[in-house]
Order: structure tokens, then sequence, then C-alpha cells
């Protein structure tokens, strides 16, 4: 889960790191009294989680608070990338001598966090470590054993940092890695990491990522940032259907029928387990059809939980029929979910023959499975039916029936 | 012959008395050979039995009251209380962890991984159904009660690994009926951080000389493709290798997640097209349609003279 700016400094100055004194502001008014306690030039930034801000006039430079209030209006009214900011920060100018990057992120082939720090920053650290590449320091560190500072320590010397510097960002960088653990933290930045020009060090912009597993046991911290249950912080925000899934699935623990995500098209999937929904919407798209959205089935849901799913999906607009599809279930049971499926069209007063186009589940329980959809005269098939080849009949049998 | 497991491996159950690890301590009594799970764990539940197995408080009380080393445990407990339970097994002498459990962050399950390492311990998963010798043992939930598992698994000359629990039993499937068994099935886990990759199962099916080719499923994010074909160039394999990719959409799909937690597009390097082209620099088929990859493998092997 990505934190907006805002909150991502307000955690770093939790941790005690140095940040200048800004402010969060949702209207102009409130960024003119920002401002004026500023008391001197200011830049307002757009509260967005999507990047190039710079670029799509999220960021501008005001000399007096009037003009902060007139950038911040204008800033609110301006959506980036597809979304409207939260508010605008409104922060002092700031008299830098240097920019410096500071990260921790996770190395997921030595399976360490590791802390990667540069003295040229402000810019993005890809591209410092392919045209700069001894300009980058890097080093892995335990999650098991202490954190000790030198580790920071060593990490900035080997980029060369000296003296006074080396004293000052070391702390910062201590604590920047001692936060990401702490926090269960999958990205802690702070770009750039500001040295003003009377020596001291402030983190300008800093940039977290919270791992979505790991939010119940921060609900202090997020409720403190004001950052609701609800809030997914996805690529793009909730649809109600996908909304209605959710809650669907919320309803009882066991299992999993739910990660809906709704698309354009008219063929309505209730596909399952992670691999093998990935595998068959890809197939579905390989044959030419067009999902009305995708789902997972896993972890041997209740009958009633996919019953719920099975109605969500058939009553979306467009959809006229569904496809049940499952790589070989292993702890799922097939009949359960059959049960399911036939029911969730019987409760909408519809017929289970006529609309699910294909039922491929394979594995525990089949034999059973197999028998109540005969007796409900719906099209089965079994593991002899490749993935591929059940989402192509199932493409066939829907679109052309669409059609 | 197989890796990790074979028909001798004892192991515990770690959550017995919940409802999946009951069903999968069944499976596992039923399969192939019978699997000698020796104990089970649930906190409380000292002096209670599943399905005959003789359930413990603590994985002390198990090893004390089997009277030697314990080899293995399948782990089922809840996500919260999963790295406790992995560092009690270790700290009692379990070189071999199966963890099924989901949505564990990955703060813990690099510390648990970091505790395996450091004891000489081997971690699967977690987020996965097990290892499976086809005819012999299974650990784990992997290819479902007995007789279902039996219709997918047959033995033979091929190595599955796979980042799916479902997918590792549906190619293991497709690769019985066209007459290519497997030595030993894998499902690895399909979080962001697991316990043994691809390239950290290979020095094993190498030295296994029942395995004469590998098949690999695999998904967008993470870095586990780039360091399988590192591998297998610096290496000089012999095993050839099929894989399979799963989740091409996701590509057009940045920032959101699909299928498993680890299973995200947020850089180029994660997408499905820029693993296949890696692993195809790598020698490695891949394989577009899931059934092509039997026609493929037969072809690798004869292509290099492997008689199977």
């Amino acid at each position: 889960m990505r934190f907006y700016e805002y909150e991502a400094r307000a955690i770093v100055d939790k941790a005690g790191i140095p940040v200048t004194k800004y402010g969060f502001a949702t209207t102009p008014e409130e960024a003119r009294k920002i401002a004026e306690d500023i008391g001197g030039p200011t830049v307002i930034k757009s509260q967005v989680l999507s990047g190039g801000r710079m670029k799509a006039g999220g960021v501008k430079f005001a000399d007096t608070p009037d003009e902060a209030a007139a950038h911040a209006a204008d800033i609110l009214k301006l959506e980036i990338n597809g979304q409207m900011p939260r508010g605008v920060l409104v922060d002092p100018k700031a008299d830098v001598d240097q920019e410096f990057y500071a990260g921790v992120v996770w190395d997921l082939t030595k399976k360490l966090p590791v802390i990667i720090f540069s003295p040229v920053g402000g810019i993005d650290i890809e591209q410092v470590a392919e045209e700069q590449p001894d300009k980058v320091g890097r080093r892995h560190f335990s999650t098991i054993h202490p954190f000790n500072p030198f580790i920071a320590k060593e990490v900035v010397a080997s980029t060369g940092v000296t003296g006074k510097d080396l004293q000052r960002i070391t702390p910062i960088v201590a604590r920047l890695a001692e936060l990401f653990i702490e926090k269960d933290m999958t990205l802690a930045e702070i770009n750039p990491l500001a040295r003003m020009k009377d020596g001291t060090f402030v983190a300008l912009d800093a940039h977290m990522d919270m791992e979505n597993e790991a939010r119940g046991r921060h609900k202090a911290l997020l409720a403190e940032l004001g950052v609701g249950g609800e809030e997914t912080r996805a690529a793009r925000e909730a649809t109600p259907l996908e909304i209605a899934a959710e809650e669907n699935d919320a309803q009882d623990h066991r299992g999993i029928a739910g990660n809906l995500t709704e698309f354009d098209g008219n063929i309505g999937l209730i596909i399952g387990a992670g691999g093998g929904s990935l595998t068959l919407f890809d197939a579905v798209l390989a044959h030419g059809g067009k999902p009305a959205n995708y789902c997972e089935i896993g972890g041997n849901p209740t009958a009633e939980k996919t019953a719920g799913l099975t109605k969500l999906v058939l009553q979306k607009p467009g959809v006229e029929k569904i496809a049940v599809m499952m790589s070989i279930v292993s702890n799922t049971r097939a009949d359960i979910i059959a049960e399911g499926v036939i029911n969730g069209c019987l409760e909408l007063g519809m017929d289970p023959a006529e609309k699910i186009a294909l039922f491929r589940i394979p594995g525990a329980c089949e034999e059973d499975a197999f028998k109540l959809l005969e007796e409900h005269g719906v099209e089965y098939a079994d593991r002899t039916v490749s993935l591929t080849e059940a989402a192509k009949r199932a493409v066939e049998k829907i679109q052309g029936a669409a059609a | 012959m197989s890796i990790l497991i074979n028909a001798e491996t004892t192991f515990i159950v770690q959550g017995i008395t919940g409802r999946e690890a009951m069903n999968l301590t069944r499976e596992c009594l039923d399969y192939g050979k019978g699997a000698k799970v020796v104990g089970g764990v649930t906190p409380g539940k000292l002096g209670e039995e599943a399905h005959g197995v003789p359930v413990f408080d603590t994985v002390a009380q198990a090893v004390e009251a089997h009277g030697a080393p314990i080899d293995g445990s399948v782990l089922t407990v809840p996500p919260a209380f999963t790295k406790d339970a992995v560092f009690e097994a270790i700290d009692n002498g379990i070189k071999l962890l199966v963890i099924v459990t989901e949505r564990i962050p990955r703060g813990d399950v690099a510390q648990m991984v970091e505790y395996a390492t450091e004891h000489g311990a081997q971690i699967i998963g977690p987020n996965c159904l097990g290892i499976i010798v086809p005819d012999v043992i299974k650990m784990g939930g992997i290819g479902g009660p007995a007789k279902d598992a039996a219709k997918s698994y047959t033995p033979g000359p091929i190595g599955v690994i796979s980042r799916s629990g479902g997918m590792t039993t549906e190619m293991s499937s497709a690769l019985s009926a066209a007459g290519l068994g497997q030595s030993t099935a894998v499902s690895i886990g399909g979080d962001a951080i697991i316990g043994t990759s691809y390239a950290e199962l290979m020095p094993l099916f190498e030295a296994d000389e029942q395995t004469k080719g590998i098949v690999i499923y695999s998904e967008p994010g993470g870095t586990m493709d780039a360091e399988l074909a590192k591998w297998v160039t610096e290496n000089d394999s012999r095993l050839p290798i099929v894989a399979f990719m799963a989740g091409f959409f996701m590509d057009d799909m940045p920032g959101m997640s699909f299928g498993h937690a680890g299973a995200i597009v947020g850089g180029k390097e994660d997408t499905a097209a820029e693993k296949i082209a890696r692993l195809a620099e790598a020698g490695i088929t891949v394989a577009e349609d899931i059934t092509d990859i039997p026609d493929l493998m037969k072809a690798k092997l004869a292509e290099r003279g492997i008689a199977v």
C-alpha cells in the first residue's frame, strides 16, 4: 500500500528523521495559512499516488501566501494520470546545497533487505545506477540480528562520502533501515535527502510502501495518519461490483471466492485458483474472448460464498453466461463449487444448464460434482480437457451465443 | 530416486487440528506408501488424536515421543503465528519446512528464511501445497485426496517446479497423460519471498539420477526467472527445461496484483514478456500453450539424445 507524500513525510518525521516545516492542505485557504506560517517562498505539490507530478503541472513555486493559495486552487482541480489530488503539500522552498538518495528495498533473490545510498539524488536512482554505478552503494542487512548503525555508515562511506556529511547522514540512513523493518515497508525512500546551505540534512521528499498483508499490525500508525481500512490504494479505485465481491468474500473466513476485477467483455468468469486464474484469463483472451471479469476461487470456500460471487457476476450488465473453470483442485472441493454456482443461478431464478456454459473443475470430490452437474444438465469437462481447450470451448459457446 | 523427501521421511503437522490440516493429514497417510506422519502440534490439544496421529502442545514433545530426530514439518498455522512455529521447529532439529500458510508479511518470511539458512534447514513455501514423489509419498495438500492425486501424478523422469499449487497438478497431469511421469513435483509458493526458488532446487534435481528434464510454471513479478536463467547458463545444466508463463494480461496492468501476492508488475523486468525473453536467452523453451508442454519436453529430450 503506497502512502501519499504528506503521509510518508509524517512517517519519516515520527522515526526521528529531520523534515522541513511542511503542511498539508485540502483548500486554497488552508494552503495560504500554511504559507503565512512558513513566512517565505513555498513549493505547492499535488498529493497524488502517481509519479510525473512536475511534468503534469502538479508542482508550483510561490513567493507569497496569495500566490500559494492561487496555485493550490489550480492544483487541487488538476487531474494527474487519472487521479484527482488528495490535497496539496505546502513546503518551504529549501535552500539546498546538494541532493543525496537513500532507500531501502527487499532483494528478492537474496531474500534480505538492502540499503541503497547515493550522493547523487533528486533523480531516479535507476538512472544513477546506470550512468554512474560507482556513485551507488548497496549493502544487505540481517532481519534476525540486531541492526547496528555501522551498517549504514559502511554503505554511505562506500560512495566516497566522508567528514561531517558521513557523520550526519549515517543516523538518518540507520533510522530509515530500522523504520523499513519495523513498519513492514516494501519500499522506504528519501529522495532527495538534502544538505542545506547550513550543512544540516532534511528529507525533502519521501516514498513509502507498506505491505498489504502487514496492515493489521500497524493499525495505530494508520489511524494516526487517517488511512481508512477500506482504502486499497491500488492502481485504480475499486468499482462498486469489486467492493460487493470483496464484501461477499469477507462474510466467511474460509477460502477465497473473490479478488474480482471488472473488465468490459461479456464472458462471466468464475475461475481459480491463483495460477489457474492467470492461465485461464490468458487463454480466454488468446481465443478472442472478451472477459467481463477476473476472479479467484481457492482454499475451499463455502458454497454460500461461491453462490454470492456467481450472482454478482451473472448480474453484471452484458454477462449472458458464465464459465466455471479451475486448475485441478487439491484442497478446494469441486462438489462444493458446483453446488455454489448452481445455487447462485437458481437463487436468481435462472437455469444453471443455460447460464453455465462450461464447468471444468477436476480434482477433489469431482465425482460428486459431476453427478450434481448432470442432475442440472450442466455441461462439464474433466482433466482430459486442458485449461486451454476449456477456455476455447467457453469462448465459442458464449460469444457464439452473444453474436 | 527423488529430491527433498522419500518413503522414509518422517514429518509432523503444525496446526494439525485445523480443518485443512486434518484433510491434508488424512491425504498424506493414505497416499503412496503412506507418509510417516509421526505427530501433530496444536497448543492446548496435547493427548488428542488426528486420524490416529498423536497431537502435542510443543514440537519438543513430538520429538521426544518419536524418540529420534524428525525430518520435516508441514505448517498450517495462521499467518500471525507462523514465524514462531517455524523457529520452534528449527530449534527442535527439523530440517525441512513446508509452509502452507498464505498472507504472511515478507518481513516475517525473510526472518524465517535467514534463520533456516543459519541452521541448515530448508523452507518450501509459504503459500504452497507441498511436495509429492508419485506413488511414494506426499508432504502437504498437493494433488488433494490420495485417489485424486493418483489420477494426476505418475512416477517418471520429469522434475516439476511451480509457483502455483494447482498448476503443479495441472502440468503433472498433462505430463502423465503423455507418458511422462514425475520424479518429484514441488509447489514452491506464490509469495514475493519464498524459501526455495527454481535456481535453488536445480542442484537437487541435477544430482538426482531419475530426473531427466524439468518443467516450470512461472508468473509475472519477482526475480526467480532471471536467477534461474543465470544458474542454467553458469552451471551448464544437463537438464532440459520447459517453462510455462501465465499472466501475460498483467503486463498492461502495472501495480495490480493478480493470482498470488508475488504476482505483480512493478517494473519492466517483472513482465511476462521480459521474463520469457530472459529464459529463452538461457536456452529454456517457453511453451505458449500449456497443452504443448509434454511435446516440447519430448522434443528437447530427443534433441539431447536422452532416453526416458
